[in-house]
C-alpha cells in the first residue's frame, strides 16, 4: 500500500484519483474482454477466422487501452489541455486524409490504414474535440478570446469533416455533446433555441439529403423492411430472460451480423441475462451520473465543462447503443464504450476517460488553479 | 452573428442588450449552470430510466412468444381391432422436423447436411423455404426415430422436432377401404376413420380431451383372417381374368355383420400414393352397377312373395317379349313353358319379366324399396353410393329391372338384401360393428315371409347343383347361389364384351350362415373360346374364399348331405 507521506507521482496519483470511476472503467474493461468471448466466435467462424481472432485481438487492445488510460489520468488539467490540442490538430488533418485516403467500407470513408493497423481518427477527435471545446467556452467566460465563436467554427470544420465521410451517426453525437456543453456552460435560452432549432433542421435536412438515414428512420418507425439486426438483437435479449441461456448457450447471438461490435449488448442479455444488461447498464449510468455531479461541484470552468462533455459522449453512446440494441432507437452504428470489440473506439475511449480520470483528480494544482480563477470570475459583468 | 462578432473584437465591451448574456460569466459554477448541470443529470437519469424499463418489459415477454411454432396438437385416436382383437390401426409416434428460417444461420449448410439424412429433399425449394425470413416451416413429417436421431447428430441450428402422432395399419391394404385413412393431422378421412371421427370424437379432440389413456379400442366386426382371404380371392380373379376391378364380401346372415369385405384395386393405408385415383374406389359399397342376374333373386323372391306365385307356377318363355324397340330375349333360351325353378336356374329374362309382370309395376317397385334396394344403404362406411332408378317406372323398367338392367345398385346392398331372402325374412342394416343376434333382431324388419325365404334357399342350392352356380360348390359346405352376367353400358349401348359378373351367395344352405357376393368388372376369358360368364369367374371366387375361410367362420362341414336328399324332382 502507497503511503501518504509517499510524495512519488504514483502515490500522489493513487490518492488523488476518483477511485469509484477508476473501478467503473476496469470493470467494464473487465467485462468487456469477458463478453468478446461470448460474442465474437461465432463471428469469427462465419467468416472463417480463427475462433478466438477478435477475442484475442480485443485483449490485445485491452492492453495498450488500459496504458493509456492510466498514463492519461497522470496528466495535469492543462497538460490535458495540451494534448487535446496536439490530438485535434493530429487528426484533424487525419480526417481531412480520409477523405481521400481512406478505406471505403460500406459506402462511408471512415478508416486509415497504416500498415496493418486501421485507425478511425474521429474516434479520438471526439475527446480532443470535447476538451477544446470547454475550454473555449471557459475561456469565453474569462473573455480572453472568443470562445463561443471559435467553438462554433470548430464545430461547423468537424461536423463538415464528418458529414463528408459521411458518419451520421458521430456528427449527431458531436452535435449533441457540443448541445449540451452549450447548454451546460450557461447560455442564454434564446441561443439554446437558435441552436436547437438549427439542429432540427440539420436533423430534417439529412433525412432528406442522405437516403440511408430516410430509409433506417421510416424503417424503425414503419417497423417494416430489413429490420433483421435489430429484430434478432431484441429476439436474443428476450431469449435470455432474466438471468440468460448461459455462457456459451447462445442461439440468437450467432444470428446477430454485427454480434461482436455493435450488438454485444444484446449476446450479453441472452447469456448472461437482463440482470446482467442492468448492471451493465448501471456503470455506465454511475459514470455518467457521477461525473455530472463532480462536474456540478467543480469551480473551476474549464473542468466543469471538460469532465461534463467527456461524460455526456461516453452517456449519449452508450444510451444510443442500448437503445438500438433494445429497439428503442433507430439501427444506428454506435459502439458500447470499452466493451464493443474494435481498437481505435477502445483506445479512444480509454483516452477520453484518461483525462476525465485526470480531470477529477483531487489535487493541490486544482486547489491552486480555482484560486488563481476566482479573482477573474468574480469580476462583475457590469 | 459576424456584426456582433466584429463590435465584439472592435470595442471589447459588452453591452446586455446586444449580445449573448452569459450568466455564467457572473456565476461561475453557480447558480444557473448549477442547474443546468442538475438538468442534465435529469435528463441521463431518465434515459437510463428507459433503458432499464425496456429490460424490464422484455424480461416478462415470453421468449417462444414471437415467431415460434404454434402449438399444435396432433389427434390421438383410438386404435381399431379387428372381432378378435387383432389391431387393424393404431397410432405410433413419428418425429415431424421443422425449421425456424428467422434463426438458420446458413441455409446452404443446413440444405446440405439435411440431404443426407433426407436424400430425396427437394433442394431448391427447401432453400427457398429457408430464405423466406418466415417464424415456421414444416421441413419433413413423420420421421422414423432412427431419421430424427440422424438429424439431431447433425447439430443444426435454427431446426428441431415435434412429437406427432401417426396412424399405423399393421395389414397393410387388406382392410384399407373398410379402416380408411387419416390425413397429417391424424384426423379421419376416409372409411371408418372418418366414421369414429363423425361419432364425437373430432369434438373430443377439439376439447383436448382425447387422451391416448381414455381412448378404448374400437372393435370392429371384420375378422382379419377371412378378410385376408377375400382380399386375396378378389387380387387373383382380378389377375387371373384381366379384370379392371374385383371384390367380394362375406356377411354373416343372422346379424348382418360384415366378417370381411374387399375391393381391389387397393392402396397401403401406410403409403396412400395414388388412394385418390379413379380405380382406387371401394366398389362394394361405392360403386354403382346394373347388378344383372343375380336381381332375378328379388323377383323371384317378390313374386313368390305376392302370394300370386308358387314353386310349380310356370311362365311362358317360348318366345322373345317385344316392347318398344327393344326386345327380351333368353341368354340359355329353352323357348318353352318354364317353372319359377326353371326360371331361376336357366336364368330366363322372359320368365323373370313374366315374375314380374305378375306383380305390377307399382308393387316390383315398391318391393325393391322395402329391400332396400332403392334408397342409400345406411351403414357406417362413409363411402356408401346412392342406387339410380327410372324417374318414372314404365312398363320396360319394370320388364328391365326384372333381370337386373335398368336400375343400379351397389353390390354390397345387394348383398344385404340377399341377407334378408336367406335368413327367412329379415332385412337389417349392414354393421362393420360387432352385433349380437338380439342387436340384430332389434334393428331389422320382416321384408318376405318365412315361406318365401325357404323357397329362395332352395331355388339358391338348386341353382349351385343344377344351375350356372356349380362352379361354387364346395364339398361339405352345401353352397346356393345366383349368377349375373351383366353387359356394361358402353356410349350408352349395352356391350356384348363387356361384363360386369357377380355370384350372390349363401352357404349353407340348410340354415345359411353368411351371405357371400363376389363382383369382377370386365373379366376376359381366362383363355381364348372359354366364356367369361359370371358361372365360370364370380362363382370359383365363392367358392374359394368358402373353402378357406368356412372353418374359421365356424361352420362345420357335413359331407353326409352331399347327395340331394332333400330335394324334390320339379319337373
Amino acid at each position: 500500500m502507497l503511503s501518504r507521506l509517499d510524495k512519488s507521482p504514483v502515490a500522489t496519483w493513487w490518492w488523488t484519483v476518483d477511485r469509484w470511476f477508476l473501478a467503473a472503467f476496469l470493470s467494464l474493461m473487465g467485462l468487456g474482454i469477458v463478453l468478446s468471448f461470448a460474442a465474437s466466435p461465432a463471428v469469427a467462424d462465419r467468416i472463417g477466422l480463427d475462433t478466438f481472432h477478435f477475442a484475442t485481438r480485443q485483449i490485445m487492445f485491452m492492453i495498450p487501452a488500459l496504458g493509456a488510460m492510466l498514463a492519461v489520468s497522470f496528466l495535469s488539467p492543462r497538460q490535458v489541455r495540451r494534448m487535446a490540442l496536439i490530438m485535434l490538430g493530429i487528426f484533424l488533418v487525419m480526417m481531412v486524409a480520409v477523405l481521400f485516403m481512406g478505406v471505403e467500407v460500406k459506402g462511408a470513408r471512415r478508416w486509415l490504414s497504416f500498415g496493418g493497423l486501421s485507425v478511425q481518427p474521429s474516434e479520438f477527435l471526439k475527446p480532443a474535440f470535447v476538451v477544446i471545446c470547454a475550454w473555449l467556452f471557459a475561456e469565453q467566460a474569462k473573455r480572453t478570446i472568443p470562445g463561443n465563436i471559435l467553438a462554433i467554427g470548430l464545430l461547423a470544420v468537424v461536423i463538415s469533416l464528418l458529414v463528408l465521410q459521411p458518419d451520421l451517426g458521430q456528427t449527431m453525437l458531436t452535435l449533441g455533446t457540443w448541445g449540451v456543453m452549450f447548454f451546460l456552460a450557461g447560455m442564454s435560452w434564446f441561443w439554446i433555441a437558435l441552436f436547437g432549432g438549427v439542429g432540427v433542421t440539420g436533423a430534417f435536412a439529412a433525412y432528406t439529403i442522405f437516403p440511408h438515414v430516410a430509409s433506417r428512420l421510416d424503417r424503425f418507425l414503419s417497423g417494416e423492411g430489413d429490420m433483421y439486426q435489430v429484430d434478432m438483437g431484441r429476439d436474443a435479449v428476450i431469449a435470455g430472460g432474466w438471468f440468460g441461456v448461459g455462457p456459451g448457450e447462445g442461439v440468437v447471438k450467432r444470428m446477430i451480423p454485427d454480434s461482436h461490435a455493435d450488438f454485444v449488448f444484446s449476446v450479453a442479455g441472452e447469456e448472461f441475462g437482463i440482470m446482467a444488461c442492468m448492471l451493465i447498464m448501471s456503470i455506465f449510468a454511475f459514470i455518467v451520473l457521477r461525473g455530472m455531479k463532480i462536474a456540478l461541484k467543480e469551480h473551476d470552468e474549464f473542468t466543469r465543462l471538460a469532465v461534463a462533455g467527456l461524460v455526456t459522449v461516453f452517456g449519449f453512446q452508450s444510451i444510443i447503443n442500448m437503445g438500438v440494441n433494445l429497439q428503442l432507437l433507430p439501427a444506428k452504428g454506435m459502439t458500447l464504450p470499452f466493451i464493443s470489440y474494435g481498437g481505435s473506439s477502445l483506445i479512444a475511449i480509454a483516452i477520453s476517460m484518461g483525462m476525465v480520470l485526470a480531470l477529477t483528480r483531487r489535487g493541490p494544482e486544482k486547489l491552486k488553479n480555482h484560486r488563481l480563477s476566482m479573482p477573474r470570475t468574480l469580476v462583475p459583468a457590469e | 452573428m459576424i456584426g456582433w462578432l466584429k463590435k465584439r473584437l472592435s470595442s471589447g465591451k459588452v453591452s446586455t442588450a446586444s449580445q449573448m448574456v452569459f450568466e455564467a460569466t457572473r456565476q461561475p459554477s453557480g447558480g444557473r449552470s448549477r442547474n443546468r448541470t442538475r438538468m442534465a443529470m435529469g435528463a441521463f437519469f431518465l434515459f437510463y430510466a428507459v433503458i432499464a424499463g425496456r429490460l424490464v418489459y422484455f424480461g416478462f415477454q415470453d421468449p417462444n412468444g414471437d415467431g415460434g411454432p404454434a402449438a399444435h396438437i396432433t389427434a390421438s385416436r383410438p386404435d381399431i381391432v379387428d372381432r378378435n382383437g387383432s389391431v387393424l390401426a393404431t397410432d405410433i409416434k413419428t418425429f415431424s422436423l421443422f425449421a425456424e428460417p428467422r434463426r438458420i444461420i446458413d441455409a446452404d449448410e443446413t440444405i446440405e447436411k439435411l440431404s443426407t439424412v433426407l436424400p430425396d429433399l427437394a433442394m431448391e425449394e427447401t432453400y427457398k423455404k429457408l430464405k423466406s425470413g418466415k417464424g415456421f416451416i414444416w421441413l419433413r413429417r413423420q420421421l422414423s426415430p432412427r431419421q430424427q436421431n440422424d438429424i439431431m447428430q447433425l447439430g443444426l441450428p435454427g431446426i428441431g422436432f415435434r412429437t406427432e402422432n401417426r396412424r399405423f395399419y399393421p395389414a397393410g391394404p387388406v382392410a384399407s377401404y373398410i379402416v380408411g385413412l387419416t390425413n397429417r393431422d391424424n384426423q379421419g378421412i376416409s372409411g371408418l376413420e372418418k366414421y369414429i371421427d363423425d361419432q364425437g370424437l373430432a369434438d373430443l379432440q377439439a376439447s383436448g380431451l382425447a387422451t391416448p389413456a381414455d381412448l378404448k379400442p374400437v372393435k370392429l366386426s371384420i375378422d382379419l383372417r377371412v378378410q385376408h382371404i377375400v382380399r386375396d380371392e378378389a387380387l387373383q380373379a382380378m389377375q387371373r381374368f384381366h379384370a379392371i376391378a374385383a371384390g367380394a364380401v362375406v356377411i354373416n346372415a343372422k346379424t348382418g355383420e360384415i366378417v370381411a369385405m374387399a375391393s381391389v384395386p387397393d392402396f397401403d393405408p401406410n403409403n396412400p400414393v395414388g388412394a385418390n385415383d379413379k380405380d382406387k374406389l371401394n366398389r362394394m359399397s361405392a360403386g354403382l352397377y346394373e347388378m344383372g342376374s343375380t336381381i332375378k333373386s328379388f323377383t323371384t323372391a317378390m313374386a313368390l312373395d305376392s302370394g300370386k306365385v308358387n314353386l310349380n307356377s310356370t311362365f311362358d318363355a317360348r318366345r322373345p317379349i317385344v316392347i318398344g324397340r327393344r326386345t327380351i330375349r333368353d341368354f340359355h333360351g329353352k323357348n318353352r313353358i318354364l317353372s319359377v325353378p326353371e326360371v331361376f336356374i336357366y336364368s330366363s329374362n322372359i320368365g323373370s319379366a313374366r315374375e314380374a309382370d305378375v306383380v305390377g309395376i307399382e308393387g316390383h317397385r315398391e318391393f325393391l324399396k322395402r329391400m332396400g334396394l332403392l334408397d342409400r344403404m345406411q351403414t357406417e362406411l362413409p363411402e356408401v353410393a346412392k342406387p339410380t332408378e327410372p324417374k318414372v317406372w314404365k312398363k320396360v323398367h319394370s320388364i328391365t329391372i326384372a333381370f337386373g338392367h335398368g336400375m343400379s345398385t351397389t353390390p354390397l346392398q345387394t348383398a344385404v338384401g340377399a341377407v334378408a331372402l336367406m335368413n327367412g325374412g329379415r332385412l337389417m342394416p349392414p354393421t362393420f360393428l360387432p352385433r349380437t343376434l338380439d342387436e340384430a333382431m332389434a334393428v331389422s324388419k320382416q321384408v318376405v315371409t318365412e315361406k318365401t325365404s325357404e323357397d329362395m334357399r332352395y331355388l339358391y342350392r338348386l341353382n349351385a347343383e343344377k344351375g350356372s352356380g356349380k362352379k361354387a360348390e364346395v364339398p361339405g359346405y352345401r353352397v346356393g347361389g345366383k349368377t349375373g352376367t351383366a353387359e356394361k353400358v358402353v356410349n350408352g349401348r349395352y356391350s356384348s364384351n363387356k361384363r360386369f359378373n357377380a355370384f350372390l351367395a349363401a352357404f349353407p344352405m340348410d340354415d345359411p350362415q353368411y351371405v357371400v357376393l363376389s363382383i369382377i368388372d370386365e373379366p376376359e376369358p381366362e383363355k381364348p373360346g372359354m366364356g367369361a360368364t359370371a358361372g365360370s369367374n364370380a362363382a370359383p371366387i365363392v367358392a374359394n374364399i368358402i373353402r378357406r375361410s368356412a372353418s374359421m367362420l365356424g361352420v362345420k362341414p357335413d359331407f353326409r348331405q352331399e347327395e340331394p336328399v332333400t330335394l324334390v324332382s320339379y319337373e
